[in-house]
């Protein structure tokens, strides 16, 4: 008996501000490498963008930026946006949105297999597989978890011990090397899939802003109907971006042991 | 209003284009938007011109399919247009005849008065222009200057022995000139510094820096399709979808002209004897 592929969803979280093409690359990308394990099945892709209480420079309103997720993934028959995160009042930690999507995948699991999973632990019941969800991130995403105060190591090691991740790297930046180097990320390496992009690919959703601000053409970066979008609403400007400008990032404030001061003092 | 000192220009991007990829259509914005920010030039039309199939690429499908890739790429953009021209010639010709060739549809275009482009911006500027010179017999002095447009491949690839004819650099460069994208890696100044030729005409040479690393190659979109991977976001979706439809890249058609040598090199070689 061939044993099943596990059913697995993709899950982005980040500012999408704006949503670029190469966003939808790593999806894309991620993809084809999870195919490629024989193991997993991708049946699904999820955008969530963080809300707007996430407190990042420049970051436009949520309504926006769902807008324009929106119609850049208008074309994709699998990959779709999901607005829960950034209805959030406040800034929502990534492991949190997991156990939601989560909670929500296993749901339609059980209704479509007429099931019921009373325990978190495998059933390992290799006919069906249970779905998975892993994180999808770039390679930038993994330095993060070094930065003091932004992950709580409880999170880390549900992200990515019992979810997992799915890394793929861009440009010069080394995966390996930050999965190395955390004594975290090494514990759950199996559970760390590194997808190497042969390609330089690195539009970042920076680089698009500062285009949009200084009046150059962010064409074929990101897809027409958002340019038009962008365009229509005056989205990007040097106004839009000092938003935030001296605020500290919301998972530092949250998250932090003890009262974080303002940076002015 | 416009002021008089603004240089009109057309860009003529030469290639394979075995795809078509979002790389090359960047490579347009890019140097409309650099020009465009020395308050020198005004860029007003974007030519592609895909070789023809004697050029003998390892791996060149038909040239009526790259034309129409190419066609279904640019049709969301106002300034930038498809010509078959080269691709229909049936002997490969040398990029300096080419750009010749676009030259002189240009003065020809001029001296009728005639629209032989149908970028509708370049049309209307162009009648509220006439309007303004009334019917002169003189020759008209604000006749758009040709550039090359190219990555920092083709520049180094002046240093390939056999690759191109000095005139034909000379040409390109001195009378025309060329406008660079050039990603990090890549130093062009330095090239330009240890050529004498370019060195002359430096000031031809427009070096355009792209910040944002986009190195999509048509060869990896060839590659990924021959492996059954994703090329979405790459190209554009009319592009991926005239792929599946006609089966184009594959296994065999990349061995297409595999052993035969490249055009030029057969042509500078002295391998023709006649």
């Amino acid at each position: 008996m061939a044993t099943r592929r596990v059913p697995l969803v993709l899950l982005a979280c980040g500012s999408f501000n704006p949503i670029t093409n190469q966003h939808m690359r790593l999806f894309e990308l991620a993809r084809d490498h999870m195919h490629r394990t024989g193991q997993y099945q991708v049946v699904g892709g999820i955008v969530s963008p963080v809300s707007d209480g996430y407190g990042k420079q420049g970051l436009v309103l949520a309504k926006h930026r769902i807008a324009m997720a929106k119609l850049a993934l208008q074309s994709s028959n699998w990959v779709r946006v999901d607005e829960w995160e950034s209805q959030q009042q406040d800034w929502t930690e990534t492991v949190v949105t997991m156990r939601y999507h989560y909670g929500r995948i296993l749901k339609e699991y059980e209704q479509s297999t007429g099931t019921h999973i009373d325990s978190d632990i495998d059933s390992s019941d290799s006919s069906s597989p249970r779905p998975q969800l892993k994180l999808l991130c770039g390679a930038d995403f993994l330095d993060t978890f070094e930065v003091p105060g932004l992950w709580l190591y409880d999170h880390v090691e549900e992200v990515a011990g019992r979810f997992g991740l799915v890394c793929v790297s861009r440009g010069e930046l080394q995966p390996e090397r930050a999965v190395h180097d955390s004594d975290t990320l090494s514990r759950f390496r199996q559970n760390i899939f590194l997808v190497k992009e042969w390609v330089r690919n690195e539009t970042s959703a920076t680089e698009v802003r500062r285009a949009l601000r200084r009046g150059q053409s962010v064409k074929y970066l990101i897809p027409d109907s958002v340019i038009d979008y962008i365009h229509q609403h005056n989205l990007y400007t040097e106004d839009s971006e000092r938003r935030n400008k001296d605020t500290l990032l919301r998972p530092l404030t949250k998250q932090a042991q003890e009262p974080v001061k303002s940076l002015d003092d | 209003m416009e002021d008089h000192n603004v240089t009109k220009v057309v860009l003529l991007c030469c290639g394979s284009f075995n795809p078509i990829t979002n790389m090359h259509l960047r490579m347009f914005e890019l140097a409309r938007d650099h020009l465009e920010e020395t308050g020198q030039y005004r860029v007003v039309r974007g030519i592609i011109s895909p070789v023809g199939d004697a050029y003998k690429k390892k791996g060149l499908i038909e040239a009526c399919h790259r034309l129409e890739m190419a066609r279904l790429a640019t049709e969301y953009s106002d300034w930038i247009t498809v010509d078959s021209w080269e691709s229909f010639q049936s002997e490969w010709l040398e990029t300096a005849k080419v750009v010749r060739h676009h030259y002189e549809d240009l003065l020809a275009a001029e001296e009728n008065n005639d629209d032989v482009d149908t970028v509708k911006y370049a049309k209307k500027r162009r009648i509220e222009e006439n309007n303004f010179e009334g019917s002169s017999h003189h020759k008209r002095t604000d006749l758009p200057q040709l550039m090359l447009l190219c990555g920092a491949d083709v520049l180094e690839s002046f240093g390939i022995p056999n690759m191109w004819k000095q005139e034909d650099i000379a040409e390109i460069v001195g009378r025309f000139g060329l406008v660079c994208i050039t990603r990090s890696g890549n130093d062009p100044h330095k090239f330009i510094h240890q050529s004498d030729m370019l060195w002359k005409y430096r000031k031809n040479i427009h070096v355009v820096r792209e910040w944002v690393t986009n190195e999509i190659s048509a060869t990896h979109v060839r590659r990924a399709l021959r492996r059954g991977r994703s090329v979405r976001y790459l190209l554009p979706e009319s592009v991926v979808h005239y792929i599946q439809e006609h089966d184009l890249y594959s296994a065999e058609s990349e061995q297409k002209n595999a052993d035969v040598v490249l055009a030029p090199l057969q042509r500078y070689t002295g391998a023709s004897s006649s």
